[in-house]
């Protein structure tokens, strides 16, 4: 087992769900597939989905819902199997 | 009286009303996010202050913030400019019950004009024609074949709780309407969980013409039309002014059924009423009206000379109208391009970044409305223009001349922008001829725009 960052690909702002009054993504503890979706990065209006790479276990969220993030930045780490 | 103005606005629009405050001896104070305290506006304004976070639902979109704000800058008027807050309604009641001058129309006027189904209504009982379609949910197929008859082929199905685009059948005759109409309800039902649908005529080939109003009260005025037909997922990217569609028949009826619609609801300031216009069949149809400034408004002040946003600001201080219709005169031709900061060759992605060295376009008939320059860090939170650049010749061909030179001159380092896209549209034998519509710009990009090579600013320095 070996355990991965996600990272912002490009700064902007980070959503844990697809609406304000929609449940999150994906929840810290939850398995994953690649390519799941766990999150969303608004820049300049735009949306664009965040996804894993690899199967794995979201282990924790290193920011919350709407933060600013730069690009580089670690979003959550994911445990590969 | 308005004597300071508080700008709840960000980027060139804010620096444009403090332009035009500063012209009019107004004290300009520019309400600003924390991510915007480097902007031009900001510097070039009397006085600033900070409203909240870079997000905009807590900075630009907090009515509560920006009331405490200009309580405590001491405004007596407050600039909305375009997008954000600008056609809240509530906004611009809080602002008003503050005891404060909304540079804008009444609240009710942003109300009525901003809800579709109201907005319709309205331009019928003004006399301005709407597009055909069923006057309420068309419940079965024998309704709809009878409401197709009066409405014309092609026409579109739409599902009434749709929108931006979803939810939106075509049918050509009544034969695909048989088929199709059974299908946009299950459709809508499933997508929606609301199955009544419209028709409505489908034009195929359509311009975006709108025209350009100054009202109080009783009496408006209008300043000619712009053509906004060069859209890319309905955002405008490239304006003009006139429009080379009309002719003077036509231009003189679809200018008089903007003034009659912004008098019949006692319109106050500047404010736009966008149409369709079907090429072929010469009718216009009302789509809807901005009850605000418009990105491209400066495309209007070059041929007509008249200053847009300081005439908005005397009328909201209470002054009467300083022309009449005669007055107003449309001279020459301009086009606006926006800057955008996205890459076209890939996708438009957006490019927010630093400027690392800027270069304007100067001389004859050359315009540019930006917050831009040298060492200015770009927030990724917002709109991507980042220039309007605007071009006035005496007709149509010398300003699309006169626009790639402009464009040729421009330097920008730092990120990508839309500027290379320009530099080939205005040189398009479509676009030189006129022969858009409003889906023009999308075929013409899936056509290859990106496959073929633009050259760099280095390429072409090397090659010189």
């Amino acid at each position: 087992m070996s355990q991965q960052t996600v990272n912002a690909p490009f700064p902007g702002v980070f959503y844990r769900r697809p609406a304000p009054d929609k449940p999150a993504f994906v929840n810290e503890g939850q398995k994953v597939e690649a390519g799941t979706v766990i999150g969303l990065i608004e820049v300049m209006k735009q949306f664009f989905e965040l996804k894993t790479e690899t199967a794995g276990t979201i282990m924790a969220f290193q920011v919350e819902d709407e933060t600013v993030v730069e690009a580089g930045e670690s979003l959550a780490t994911l445990e590969v199997m | 009286m308005v004597r300071r103005l508080l700008i709840v606005n960000r980027g060139e629009i804010a620096l444009r009303v403090v332009r035009a405050a500063r012209e009019l001896s107004i004290f300009s104070i520019v309400a600003h996010s924390e991510a915007d305290t480097e902007s031009l506006a900001v510097q070039q304004a009397d006085a600033a202050v900070c409203i909240g976070p870079a997000q905009a639902t807590k900075s630009y979109l907090n009515i509560a913030a920006i009331l405490q704000a200009a309580k405590d800058v001491d405004a007596d008027a407050v600039h909305p400019g375009y997008g954000f807050l600008s056609e809240s309604p509530a906004f611009a009641r809080a602002v008003k019950d503050a005891g404060l001058v909304f540079v804008g129309p009444d609240p009710s006027v942003i109300e009525r004009m901003g809800d579709k189904a109201m907005a319709r209504q309205t331009a019928i009982e003004a006399g301005v024609p709407v597009v055909p379609g069923s006057h309420s949910a068309v419940s079965d197929l024998d309704e709809a074949l009878a409401v197709a008859e009066d409405v014309g082929y092609p026409l579109l199905i739409k599902a009434a709780a749709g929108g931006g685009g979803r939810g939106i059948r075509v049918a050509k005759n009544a034969e695909m309407l048989r088929e199709e109409l059974p299908m946009a309800q299950a459709e809508a039902r499933s997508a929606f969980g609301d199955d009544r649908v419209y028709l409505e005529r489908f034009i195929e080939r359509a311009r975006h013409i709108e025209v350009q109003i100054l009202g109080v009260g009783k009496t408006a005025i209008h300043l000619y039309e712009r053509e906004c037909s060069l859209q890319r997922r309905r955002q405008k990217v490239f304006e003009e002014c006139p429009s080379p569609a009309l002719n003077e028949i036509v231009r003189d009826a679809l200018c008089q059924s903007a003034v009659a619609l912004a008098e019949y609801v006692d319109y106050l300031g500047a404010g736009t009423i966008e149409y369709l216009f079907d090429d072929i069949t010469e009718e216009f149809f009302f789509i809807e009206m901005n009850t605000r400034i418009q990105v491209e408004h400066p495309v209007t002040e070059a041929v007509t000379g008249v200053d847009l946003v300081r005439e908005m600001l005397r009328l909201a201080r209470g002054e009467s109208l300083r022309f009449t219709q005669k007055e107003i005169a449309c001279r020459g031709w301009a086009v606006e391009m926006r800057i955008n900061a996205e890459d076209p060759e890939r996708d438009f992605f957006p490019s927010p970044g630093q400027v690392k060295r800027l270069i304007w376009p100067a001389g004859p008939g050359v315009r540019i409305d930006s917050g831009l320059y040298e060492g200015y860090r770009m927030p990724p939170f917002y709109d991507s223009l980042v220039a309007k650049l605007i071009i006035w010749d005496e007709c149509r061909e010398s300003a699309l001349n006169r626009a790639g030179r402009a464009l040729d001159e421009f330097i920008l380092e730092g990120f990508e922008t839309t500027a290379n896209l320009h530099r080939r549209l205005v040189d398009d034998p479509e676009v030189r001829q006129a022969a858009v519509d409003t889906g023009f710009l999308e075929r013409w990009l899936e056509g290859g725009f990106s496959s073929s090579h633009v050259p760099t600013v280095s390429e072409k320095e090397a090659a010189s």
